[in-house]
């Protein structure tokens, strides 16, 4: 009997030392094989008497299932081993790069015009458009800026050459009477006229170019007309959007008597941070007013029956504040290394 | 406009400190501009007289003065000035007084004490003046506080008018203004008759009684021209701006300043006959007071006599007829001219001018014989000389009217979401200097002859707010009916189609709408593009019509600055001529989007060979924002290499283009190679389709491969087009997978390598009716193509 302990022994340390699963294999067949250890005792057993036979029997057997245990478990151990090895040898550097391509981005001051429209698409208001070359009608007069205004010479206009009372529009304020003739029209033989309210975002223009101003730059005009609207709800209006806007409610807004000729009450409006870097500046951010008797007519609308409000804020500078760029030129330099800041 | 505190205060003075009738009048709609205090804060420095002085010992341009300070004894003070007289009266800063910087000392001056020190106007930060001491006048009453004797105490307030308040362009419009805000009245100057001493008198005429309704004229006679402007008259004037002249001009400036009336005073020696205030006639010329010649526009009024033109009508005044120091009698003009007469005209010959600026918003018409006199008495006070009778031409059926405007406090109430009392819209219009009649609670009122611009009732609830104040009407969120908006899928919303280029790597930029001339016809061969009539600059001259130029002017920007990938897109407006387009006649204005891919076609990396973008590239880019509906159509652009350039269409119709720029403009725009660009119709990429389901198949595809042998003329999408027209119902479809040309093919042909899905709407394929339809393809492309299938 003490063989077949020596033998288990000689077989677990046969394993052990059996590097990978073929060398194990093949140290397998010297106990297990056709003519293994294991096997040859196996076969001497016919030799012993019937009694002894039982006993011996039984002895090689257990042997016989150790030694297989042995195998099975060094089995395991090899095969893990190997996998362990493989996924060593597969590991990435997990820290280069990603492949492919790169991303491009919104221009900042489109970044803003979107949080614009978002925000005054929450309250109902639909975005409108209008045409960049403008007829002077649209531009001015019906705006209630008949020629020879002084409120002309507050804009320097670009007109178009051998044309006769064209030009490119220097504010966002034409679409108000477009977007009411539309709207008028749409609901002449209504009972009541719907509310009309819309923003409208774009690209202005004025002969005009220093640091602080460019020739062509971007305006968001804002209409609402009602049979209820009202200059504290005008004032409601802004402050909500200005809050909103900048994410806080940290600020300070004052309404100043102004003068358009397209709106009566006017106001200018100003806005104060009550902290960050311009703290306690006042920062001019719109004109706004009631909308002008004259201009309701010009857009087809009852004026007695309805009233209206209007503003126009400069995205550009919404822009600027809103994000600290210190620079207009910036945003019409389209440098790359300006541009890719403003990524989502 | 820019005036003195301490003056504003004589008029009206509310109990208020300088920071909170700053902030009044800004929040009334007079937005103050820049306060400055008239001198830095200093203090110790009294009037001082010299009593004596003898040369410094020890250094030759030191003086050693003995100064009266209004003390017992008088001080010894050493000093450098150059201007040094016995007698002469100048500013001291005794010793611990406090000047901009430092502070006097008793100290000793090369050996000699020195007790204060005698001050320049530089030293006190009055002026840049550093010539010598500040030289007071003969009556300066020695001891006194120098702040108080020259009021230095006071602020310099510029305030910035809007076009329709003409009324505050003076001291006491705006007195009048803080009169109403504050309810403190004003001290409003009535001035006192001036007796007249003679007859001498000049005829006016009202030639153009529509354009000057009112117009004053007096003979001041024994005047002394060469007069000096008294001290705190100059003051006055320099604090509002006005630099000094002469003491009749200075007079005319400040009545105008303190009353709003302009003046002008003409040496009555160089008039001959009657005054007429007309038109021009032809072939006219005046000189004006600038130098500048003009020939005046038939719409420009003129003041002349009866020999020749002497002004421009309330904007200048004419050379050789105004008052020199050689004037002896003065013929004054107050007038009145409607601002139709005057606006605009000034500009038009390049230049603006007090009068002109009041005359053009409205000056009171009521006003000029109060100036007149007003002017007189100060002429006559300063000047001397006697005053002859006023002689006032007036056409009263010309002169403005102010009607009564009907107001409706209800109306007032809706219109501002607030409730203003009654009593208190009343008590502000009259504040205001409103006549106000209340028929049946609806108030008539009557706006003063100041005012021009109070013509309907949304100016008086102006009013009402403005002196309510705004700030005080508290903010409402308006109530609307709830109503959902529109949200259609038969167009995109451009800020989708934006993240989705960005997505494909393309950085949004924006370009001027004003262009070169040269990218016109560069990259649209636009040979008569929109001209501005009046550009900033000569390469800002014309409109674009396509967005490449600019897209390509970025890349150049950005290649200066080392860009080694450039990929850019714009969404915005080209313009062209066109007689049909809308909504303004003769231009059409449509929206487009481009863009615009330069260099590797990803990011250098680690983990992909570099290669340049080519037009397939762009071409997946493009084919992405149009989904599977469009078609590139070989064709030439003006811009684009003309083997590497397309058309797009979309269901038959051009929306676009794209190619690789042309190798000359690669060179001309020194770009190193060539970007490969699109331009779209913007409605095109928007335009979208409700997406509708078809039943999935029930039945097993079947693929198979072909490949066949054409000749290179045969493009990729006439063959798979022509081989889809010729098929069986079920090929369902033909996609080519690889196209090769080289060893084995010859020069003029190439493979073609086509993969085929078969598939059965009701049942399994069987293999025979694979085969057929491969063989019809393979003949189709036998019979149509020339082809045949490769061996």
């Amino acid at each position: 009997m003490e063989n077949l302990d020596q033998l288990l022994n000689d077989a677990v340390a046969a394993f052990a030392a059996a590097a990978d699963i073929n060398a194990l294999e093949q140290t397998k067949a010297r106990f297990l094989g056709k003519s293994g250890s294991v096997t040859e005792l196996l076969k001497g057993l016919g030799k012993l008497d019937p009694e002894a036979r039982k006993s011996a029997g039984a002895a090689i057997n257990r042997c016989k299932s150790a030694i297989e245990t042995a195998l099975e478990a060094r089995r395991e151990t090899l095969r893990s081993a190997q996998l362990e090895a493989q996924l060593a040898a597969e590991a990435l550097d997990v820290t280069l790069p990603g492949r492919g391509m790169g991303r491009g981005g919104l221009h900042p001051v489109v970044r803003t015009q979107e949080r614009f429209e978002t925000l005054f698409r929450s309250i109902g208001f639909d975005v409108a458009d209008g045409p960049e070359i403008e007829a002077d009608w649209y531009n001015f007069t019906a705006l209630n800026t008949p020629d020879n205004h002084p409120a002309r010479s507050m804009h320097d206009t670009f007109y178009i050459e051998g044309a006769q009372d064209v030009l490119l529009r220097t504010h966002t304020s034409p679409v108000q009477i477009r977007a009411m003739q539309v709207h008028a029209a749409k609901y002449a033989s209504a009972e009541v006229m719907p509310e009309l309210r819309i923003i409208a975002p774009g690209r202005v223009y004025r002969v005009d170019s220093d640091a602080t101003h460019s020739p062509m730059f971007h305006q968001v005009e804002g209409l609402w007309v009602g049979e209820d609207i009202s200059f504290a709800g005008l004032k409601g209006v802004i402050i909500d959007f200005l809050q909103r806007f900048f994410e806080t409610d940290e600020l300070q807004v004052r309404f100043r008597p102004s003068f358009f000729p397209f709106t009566e009450p006017s106001a200018e409006i100003d806005f104060a941070f009550l902290s960050g870097p311009n703290k306690g500046r006042w920062l001019e951010i719109a004109g706004c007013g009631m909308v002008h008797p004259n201009v309701l007519k010009n857009g087809g609308i009852d004026s007695q029956r309805y009233t209206g409000f209007a503003f126009g804020m400069g995205l550009d500078r919404l822009t600027m504040l809103r994000y600290g760029v210190n620079d207009l030129r910036l945003f019409f330099e389209n440098d790359l290394r300006f541009l890719a800041q403003f990524q989502d | 406009m820019q005036f003195s505190e301490n003056w504003l205060r004589t008029l009206c003075n509310p109990s208020l400190n300088s920071d909170e009738l700053c902030h009044l009048l800004t929040m009334a709609g007079l937005e103050v501009e820049e306060v400055e205090p008239v001198a830095p804060p200093f203090s110790g420095v009294v009037v001082a007289q010299i009593v004596s002085f003898e040369k410094h010992p020890n250094a030759d341009k030191l003086k050693v003065c003995r100064v009266d300070v209004g003390q017992a004894e008088p001080l010894q003070i050493v000093c450098g000035a150059p201007n040094v007289v016995v007698g002469m009266k100048a500013p001291c800063a005794m010793v611990g007084a406090k000047l901009p910087g430092f502070e006097i000392k008793a100290a000793k001056l090369r050996g000699l004490e020195s007790f204060g020190m005698m001050c320049s106007a530089n030293e006190l930060g009055l002026s840049h003046d550093h010539d010598g001491l500040l030289v007071l006048p003969d009556d300066a009453p020695v001891g006194e506080n120098l702040r108080n004797y020259l009021a230095l105490d006071d602020k310099k307030i510029t305030i910035k008018l809007t076009p329709n308040r003409a009324d505050c362009l003076s001291l006491t419009g705006v007195a009048r203004e803080l009169a109403a805000l504050t309810g403190t009245p004003a001290q409003l100057l009535e001035p006192l008759s001036v007796a007249v001493t003679h007859d001498r008198q000049r005829a006016v005429v009202l030639d153009a009684p529509e354009a000057c309704p009112r117009y004053c004229g007096r003979v001041i006679s024994g005047v002394n021209a060469k007069a000096a402007t008294p001290g705190w008259m100059k003051a006055r004037l320099e604090r509002c701006g006005v630099r000094s002249i002469s003491a009749a001009v200075d007079i005319t400036n400040y009545v105008m300043l303190e009353l709003g009336q302009p003046l002008h005073a003409f040496d009555n020696a160089m008039l001959s006959g009657a005054i007429h205030v007309r038109w021009p006639k032809p072939g006219e010329k005046l000189t004006l007071l600038n130098g500048q010649v003009i020939e005046p526009a038939t719409n420009m009024l003129l003041i002349a006599d009866e020999a020749r033109p002497l002004a421009l009508a309330g904007v200048m005044g004419g050379e050789n007829s105004g008052v020199s120091d050689d004037t002896s009698e003065i013929f004054l003009e107050s007038a009145f001219f409607l601002p139709d007469a005057i606006v605009g005209r000034a500009r038009a010959l390049g230049f603006s001018s007090d009068a002109s600026h009041r005359y053009e918003r409205g000056v009171d018409y009521e006003l000029a014989q109060k100036a007149m006199t007003r002017a007189t008495q100060l002429l006559v006070d300063i000047c001397g000389g006697s005053a002859g009778p006023v002689v006032e031409a007036v056409s009263v059926a010309h002169l403005p009217q102010r009607k009564a405007v009907c107001f409706r406090p209800a109306r007032a109430r809706k219109i501002l979401g607030f409730d203003v009392s009654d009593e208190s819209i009343h008590t502000s219009l009259i504040h205001l200097g409103m006549r106000v009649a209340d028929v049946d609670g609806i108030l008539e009122v009557t706006p003063p002859s100041y005012r021009f611009d109070i013509e309907i009732e949304e100016d008086l609830i102006e009013e009402v707010a403005r002196v309510y104040g705004y700030d005080n009407i508290r903010p409402l969120p308006p109530k609307a009916p709830v109503t959902m908006q529109a949200c259609t899928e038969q167009t995109r919303p451009v800020h989708r189609l934006r993240r989705l280029l960005a997505a494909q790597d393309y950085q949004e930029v924006i370009s001027y709408a004003f262009v070169e001339e040269a990218w016109e016809r560069d990259f649209a061969g636009n040979e008569d593009p929109i001209k501005l009539a009046n550009p900033i600059a000569s390469q800002m001259g014309v409109m674009r019509s396509t967005l490449l130029g600019g897209l390509v002017g970025a890349l150049s920007t950005n290649l200066r600055r080392r860009a080694s990938r450039v990929r850019l897109f714009e969404i915005g407006r080209c313009f062209a001529k066109d007689a049909s387009g809308a909504p303004v006649e003769g231009y059409s204005q449509p929206m487009r989007v481009a863009g615009l891919a330069w260099g590797p076609v990803a990011p250098e990396q680690w983990g992909q060979a570099s290669r340049r973008v080519d037009f397939y590239d762009v071409k997946r880019d493009v084919e992405i924002l149009l989904g599977g509906r469009a078609e590139f159509v070989a064709a030439k652009h003006p811009g684009f290499h003309p083997g590497r350039s397309a058309e797009i269409k979309v269901q038959g119709c051009v929306t676009g283009f794209m190619g690789e720029l042309h190798p000359a403009l690669v060179q001309r725009y020194d770009l190193a190679n060539a970007p490969i660009l699109f331009e779209l119709s913007l409605d095109a990429v928007l335009a979208s389709q409700v997406p509708a389901f078809a039943e999935l198949p029930r039945h097993p595809t079947v693929m198979r491969d072909l490949a066949l042998v054409v000749g290179n003329a045969v493009t990729a999408d006439a063959l798979v087009s022509g081989l889809r027209a010729a098929a069986v119902e079920i090929v369902r479809a033909v996609d080519v997978f690889d196209v090769y040309s080289g060893k084995g093919i010859e020069p003029d042909q190439k493979s073609v390598a086509l993969r085929v899905m078969l598939q059965h709407a009701e049942r399994t394929l069987e293999e025979a009716e694979i085969d057929n339809a491969m063989r019809a393809l393979i003949s189709a492309a036998e019979r149509e193509f020339g082809g045949r299938l490769r061996a």
